[in-house]
């Protein structure tokens, strides 16, 4: 039963799971979904420049990500109009480019399902070399921005106080996201890379206790959503990329059952409030 | 714009002239101070008078748009701002926060988190601390990195008033053991007063400065924080001239440690009665009256 792209698929998709998880964390510690949204959605644009340019397809997304997230970090610093309002104009206005220019592209057809949704069940060999060795060097990238990119979390002045050069870490996170979306866009699809990036990373804050098991449950978990999402489509004759969506989102709800009360801080503070 | 001073001797940190200008307004202008090692300035004013603005640009956290600011090669700044908050979906305890900007001994952290008398929340997470507690883990993390310069914006918001002292005698011992400068701000202008060596009144520029005792006294002072302030400097120096140990001792402001408060050995309650005749006696008998007035109207 195990067929080789069903055993393709799997291995991209656990790669992809266990790169996104750290980047995921981010978003949400962050409160920058609505940017994951917004570089996600600018990869249709990539897509077209790639098909009227003919050029390199993940790098042609990545380009236009990383461009869209340049401006975005441009544009709030000029403070004229609210990030949100920022992020819905570039996310839908680059989205809508897209499409037209795909339009005007009457020589080419393609199968917009596939780059919204993903089509999983097609990755090539090299599609699996691509997510393994692009999330080696996320994810070795994370570890090293580690430290400054928490930081700047929790307070860029301070970080910037204390020495640690927030901006730079931010501009790198930027150009990590990008490059993920590039990767993720061909396995899950432009509309899912929001969900695959934010979902695991919230399932995993009810059981972490510092931010880096947080971040380890945010890829196990998506690994595990990415596991039985493929099954389940497999079992059921679902779309693949809704599938692991749905499996991510069972994982979460199931973090919001009522067992295991928040770890020893809770219990603590408990404690103290009894005495 | 930014120089570095290689000279052991020179200040660690020192503003001329500095100016910051944000959509088309000067938050500040003509702001000149410094800090040394073992020294601790304060800065005072009215809400919007550029203080946080003044300790940002010093530390390199805001640029200045006209002026210079000279700071020592390699300073090692702790920084406490005056607002952090701390998204719930990250989990950060106490003890993760301590090592947030950089790594630390087990030791050290848990000396800081005892020196702040919170290390018994060492596993909480920060998000369920009070807002007292979540300033004294702040300030924990500030002093556990042994820094040069100790940047303390508003450092003990929220804290009750007897915790309030207690950590501004831990600020000075912190200064006085480990002899790094300390640029304070605060709103607490009678606590505060007792800990600092120079005060900055701030109002967009430098109004006055000097000791605490001649910033007080001076007109530019009372200008700014009104007779009510005025007034409250002889709470100052009601509650300064002497400390209440922990064992019930007092200390009085010679350093003399005597065993009850005693109108003759440096302290004495009728002083606060006279103690700004000299500048501002019509005020003060004035504001009396008006408050006897207001006070016999709420009875009514």
């Amino acid at each position: 039963m195990l067929d080789d792209f069903f055993l393709r698929a799997l291995l991209a998709g656990v790669g992809l799971a266990l790169t996104i998880g750290p980047l995921g964390c981010f978003i949400i510690w962050r409160r920058m979904a609505y940017f994951g949204d917004t570089i996600s959605h600018s990869a249709l644009l990539g897509v077209a420049l790639s098909l009227l340019l003919q050029v390199n397809l993940t790098l042609s997304v990545f380009a236009v990500a990383a461009l869209v997230s340049i401006l975005l970090l441009f544009l709030q610093r000029r403070q004229a109009l609210s990030a949100d309002a920022l992020l819905g104009i570039l996310s839908h206005a680059t989205l809508a480019i897209g499409l037209v220019m795909v339009a005007f592209m009457s020589w080419v057809r393609i199968d917009l399902i596939a780059f919204l949704f993903g089509d999983i069940l097609a990755v090539s060999p090299s599609d699996i070399a691509l997510v393994w060795g692009g999330g080696i060097v996320v994810l070795a990238a994370i570890a090293w921005l580690w430290r400054p990119l928490l930081a700047a979390t929790v307070n860029p002045e301070l970080a910037e106080a204390e020495g640690l050069r927030p901006e730079r870490a931010k501009l790198c996170f930027m150009l990590l996201m990008a490059a993920v979306i590039a990767i993720a866009m061909k396995i899950v699809g432009i509309l899912l890379i929001t969900a695959l990036l934010i979902i695991p990373a919230a399932a995993a804050r009810r059981f972490a206790v510092t931010p880096e098991a947080m971040a380890v449950l945010a890829s196990l978990i998506g690994a595990a959503a990415v596991v039985g999402g493929l099954f389940g489509s497999l079992r059921y004759d679902t779309p693949s990329g809704p599938s692991i969506v749905v499996a991510a989102l069972a994982l979460f709800i199931v973090s919001l059952l009522p067992f295991k009360r928040r770890g020893p801080a809770l219990a603590d503070q408990q404690e103290r409030n009894v005495s | 714009m930014l120089s570095y001073a290689k000279n052991e001797t020179e200040p660690l940190v020192s503003l001329s002239n500095v100016g910051v200008r944000r959509n088309g307004r000067w938050l500040v202008r003509g702001v000149d101070f410094s800090v040394s090692r073992g020294e601790i300035v304060t800065l005072i004013g009215p809400n919007g008078s550029g203080k946080s603005t003044s300790a940002k640009a010093a530390i390199g956290v805001v640029k200045p748009d006209e002026g210079e600011v000279r700071r020592i090669a390699s300073l090692k700044v702790g920084y406490v701002p005056q607002k952090l908050a701390v998204d719930w979906t990250l989990p950060l305890s106490v003890r993760r926060l301590m090592t947030l900007t950089g790594p630390l001994p087990e030791a050290e952290l848990m000396a800081a988190l005892e020196a702040t008398g919170i290390a018994h929340l060492a596993k909480a997470e920060v998000q369920h601390l009070s807002g007292g507690e979540f300033q004294r883990a702040l300030l924990a993390r500030a002093i556990a990195r042994k820094p040069d310069l100790l940047v303390l914006d508003e450092p003990v918001q929220g804290v009750d008033f007897s915790g309030e002292i207690a950590l501004y005698d831990l600020i000075k011992s912190i200064r006085n053991t480990s002899g790094c400068g300390i640029l304070l701000i605060s709103h607490d202008l009678h606590v505060v007063m007792a800990a600092t060596d120079t005060v900055i009144c701030l109002n967009g520029h430098v109004c006055c400065r000097g000791t605490p005792h001649s910033v007080t006294q001076s007109a530019e002072y009372v200008r700014l924080f009104g007779t009510r302030a005025a007034k409250s400097l002889a709470v100052y120096s009601h509650h300064h001239d002497h400390t209440h140990l922990p064992d019930g001792r007092v200390q009085h402001e010679d350093g003399s440690i005597t065993d009850h408060c005693h109108a003759d050995d440096g302290h004495h309650h009728g002083h606060d009665h006279d103690h700004d005749h000299d500048h501002d006696h019509g005020h003060h008998a004035h504001d009396r009256l008006a408050d006897a007035k207001a006070e016999g109207e709420r009875h009514a």
